[in-house]
């Protein structure tokens, strides 16, 4: 399938020299040189990306790292100096005026980091400015900015005024307006940045789900590692301009590309990173409700387990049956009459983390199939070697960025 | 000593025929060639006068009082109402009602061609740097040129009475609408026209749904100054043929009559606080709400007002 959204060799520089200062660039000098020789600041340095549909791209970087100015280059609120950028295939950059503004009016929309609403309009009227400016009539606009406002939760303050909204009510309100035109392209830049931590959180956790529902393609800008990771596909670690690393959420804190990711990722407790699908295995057996004990202890020791997981004939998951509860067992007793029900299940993507709050440290958790069979178990061994390994790869990398 | 500094002044050596010249440039050059097209200029204003200094005159004073108070009412609230009415009938009562209708005609003439010269010339001035950079020392020098310096040249062009008097008063008057309007535009926040721009919105778009109605109260406030410059100028005007209370002010002067000319002075006075208190009224954003609409405004005046926004949602 052909990106959503790519980017070759784009390069912003602000400053008197652009063209030089691209090709001083493509030369290799670092930024601080090129500013030295030309007076230009390089913001946007090679940047080449791939977007997938309906993934959401986190541009992660520090304030300063051009990761604004990349996402503005993308709707060409920012020129960019040079390079290639293509949606659904199309050349932004070739694009006339009038092509431009059928892009920003049917394809990509904005969240902003300081909200950028109105104050003179309400509620309603804001969310409804895409649908203004595109020309649609007043009752249809209303209409589906009503409903992208219920989407977001405000459906009641339809005829506030902005001032009347706390920040986090504010910044739905942008995401209302965003999301009503229905953008196949949603560009954020910081949305959350200004909202306290709670608000944030909450936030991020109605983005996906919003993200289901509208289908859209995300490109995320965040200085905050912790959010890249909850809500990134992929991520991009950006510095200077250029990228450092893209990867998978997993990547980027199990095997970061230089010091500089590293020394980011280091404080990131990575069995919330680590899920469950990483470490699941298929070549579990899997135990019937009428084996005896004694032939389930032998599978048990075979597969160098904990525990296995009990299912019927149709795969469905009955319960599971530890180590210490088949050794005080009768030999002759009957699996379903020792096993504890029901038994754990988890999502692939659940967080290693989540389940030792759970408070399930000693049953092996099943993964399901979208009929409810097992596909996968994760066997309590298994949960523990990988958080030790965690564990050491969080110390290791912290002597290692002090040194 | 002193005659050895004195050759470093010009005037040692003769004197420049500065005056020669623009006499030159106005009476034989400005004066023959262009005095038609400045008497055409003259036409729409002299229309917009005449119609105006009719209709208020025709209002007789109790319905012209009525309106006055509903809008100082509607705009300004109950006090200044009240001022509003207590100072037309004092100016009733001092005899100086039809020259301060005349005035007012004046004065609203001028404002009308500032604000139609002056809000495009301010939007346009936000927009362009050089615009900007080629008004400010035009509107400087307006502003600081004593008005009594351009009288002259305006009544060779223009000749005298109270359409040449107007036309004073607009150069006087104008350069804070301009100021105004351009730098509400350019306060809009940068951010908004961004996120506009990003929505798709065309310049036009941007412009009339974004950056001039956050413009609006300073756009306002310029108008209020302008009307404030316009009504200073009305006994300037007087020197050279408006009537009006600046010409019972100039009488007054003329025959050291200072009861005459005070009797002038206060209706001055007492217009320029009753519209200069309409107008700030005017520019606050508080009366944006649903009492806009003319029934809003009627069921206002009943004392029927619906609640503010702001009262309703509790903050």
């Amino acid at each position: 399938m052909p990106a959503k959204l790519s980017m070759q060799g784009l390069y912003k520089v602000f400053g008197p020299a652009p063209e030089e200062a691209v090709e001083l660039a493509r030369g290799g000098s670092d930024k601080d040189e090129i500013y030295r020789r030309t007076g230009s600041v390089v913001a946007v340095n090679n940047v080449n990306l791939e977007v997938a549909a309906r993934e959401i791209f986190v541009v992660m970087g520090l304030s300063g790292s051009g990761k604004s100015t990349l996402v503005r280059c993308i709707n060409r609120l920012i020129e960019p100096t040079s390079g290639q950028l293509l949606i659904d295939g199309q050349d932004v950059l070739q694009a006339d005026e009038e092509g431009l503004r059928q892009l920003r009016l049917n394809k990509v929309s904005m969240v902003f980091q300081h909200f950028a609403l109105f104050p003179h309009r309400t509620v309603a009227e804001n969310a409804a400015y895409g649908l203004k400016v595109r020309g649609v009539g007043a009752a249809e606009r209303r209409a589906k900015a009503v409903e992208a406002l219920e989407a977001v939760g405000l459906g009641a303050w339809a005829d506030a005024l902005p001032a009347n909204l706390s920040g986090g009510m504010q910044q739905r309100v942008g995401l209302a307006r965003a999301l009503a035109v229905d953008p196949e392209i949603l560009l954020m830049d910081e949305p959350f940045s200004a909202l306290d931590p709670l608000i944030r959180r909450d936030m991020q956790n109605e983005l996906l789900a919003l993200q289901e529902r509208y289908a859209a393609t995300i490109v995320f800008i965040t200085h905050d590692l912790h959010e890249a990771l909850t809500l990134g596909s992929r991520i991009a670690i950006m510095r200077d301009g250029a990228f450092m690393q893209v990867g998978p959420p997993e990547e980027i804190v199990g095997a970061p590309a230089d010091d500089y990711v590293a020394n980011f990722t280091k404080e990131v407790d990575r069995s919330r990173v680590i899920t469950l699908g990483r470490i699941a295995r298929r070549d579990r057996p899997l135990l019937a409700p009428s084996e005896e004990a004694a032939a389930a202890s032998r599978k048990l020791q075979d597969a160098e387990v904990q525990g296995l997981l009990v299912a019927d004939s149709n795969g469905k998951p009955l319960g599971s049956v530890s180590a210490t509860a088949l050794l005080g067992a009768d030999p002759a007793a009957k699996v379903e009459d020792i096993m504890e029900r029901p038994a754990l299940t988890g999502e692939r993507d659940t967080p290693l983390a989540a389940v030792l709050e759970a408070g399930a440290l000693g049953a092996p958790v099943a993964l399901l199939d979208n009929q409810g069979r097992i596909d996968a178990s994760v066997d309590p061994g298994d949960l523990l070697s990988a958080l030790a390994a965690a564990r050491a790869e969080d110390q290791n990398l912290r002597v290692g960025g002090t040194a | 000593m002193t005659d050895f500094l004195s050759w470093l002044s010009p005037s040692h050596y003769g004197r420049l025929p500065f005056a020669d010249w623009v006499q030159w440039l106005v009476r034989d050059w400005l004066v023959p060639n262009f005095r038609p097209a400045f008497q055409a200029m003259q036409w729409p204003v002299d229309q917009v006068l005449r119609g105006l200094e009719a209709a208020l005159l025709a209002i007789p004073f109790p319905v012209f009082t009525l309106v006055l108070l509903l809008l100082a009412w509607r705009f300004a609230g109950r006090g200044v109402a009240l001022f509003t009415l207590v100072a037309m009938l004092f100016i009733d009562a001092i005899g100086v009602w039809a020259e301060t209708m005349t005035t007012l005609a004046m004065i609203l003439t001028a404002v009308f061609f500032c604000a139609i010269a002056g809000i495009p010339l301010g939007i346009w001035s936000a927009r362009s740097d050089r615009v900007a950079a080629t008004l400010r020392p035009v509107l400087d020098i307006m502003q600081t040129i004593p008005p009594f310096v351009y009288l002259v040249p305006i009544v060779m062009l223009f000749g005298v009475g109270m359409v040449p008097g107007v036309i004073a008063t607009i150069i006087f008057a104008l350069p804070p609408i301009i100021r105004l309007t351009s730098l509400g535009i350019r306060q809009v926040s940068e951010e908004l026209v961004e996120a506009a721009i990003a929505f798709g919105a065309t310049q036009r778009q941007i412009l009339f749904d974004v950056q001039i109605p956050l413009a609006m109260r300073t756009i306002m406030a310029g108008l209020n100054q302008t009307l404030m410059l316009a009504l200073s100028m009305a006994v300037i005007g007087a020197l050279i043929g408006a009537g009006g209370l600046g010409l019972t002010v100039y009488t007054g002067l003329g025959r050291l009559d200072v009861g005459r000319a005070a009797v002038g002075g206060v209706g001055i006075v007492l217009i320029a606080i009753v519209l200069d208190r309409i107008t700030q009224g005017l520019g606050d954003p508080s009366l944006r709400d649903g009492t806009w609409t003319f029934s809003g405004s009627v069921r206002r005046l009943l004392g029927l007002a619906p609640p503010r926004m702001q009262e309703k949602l509790g903050t």
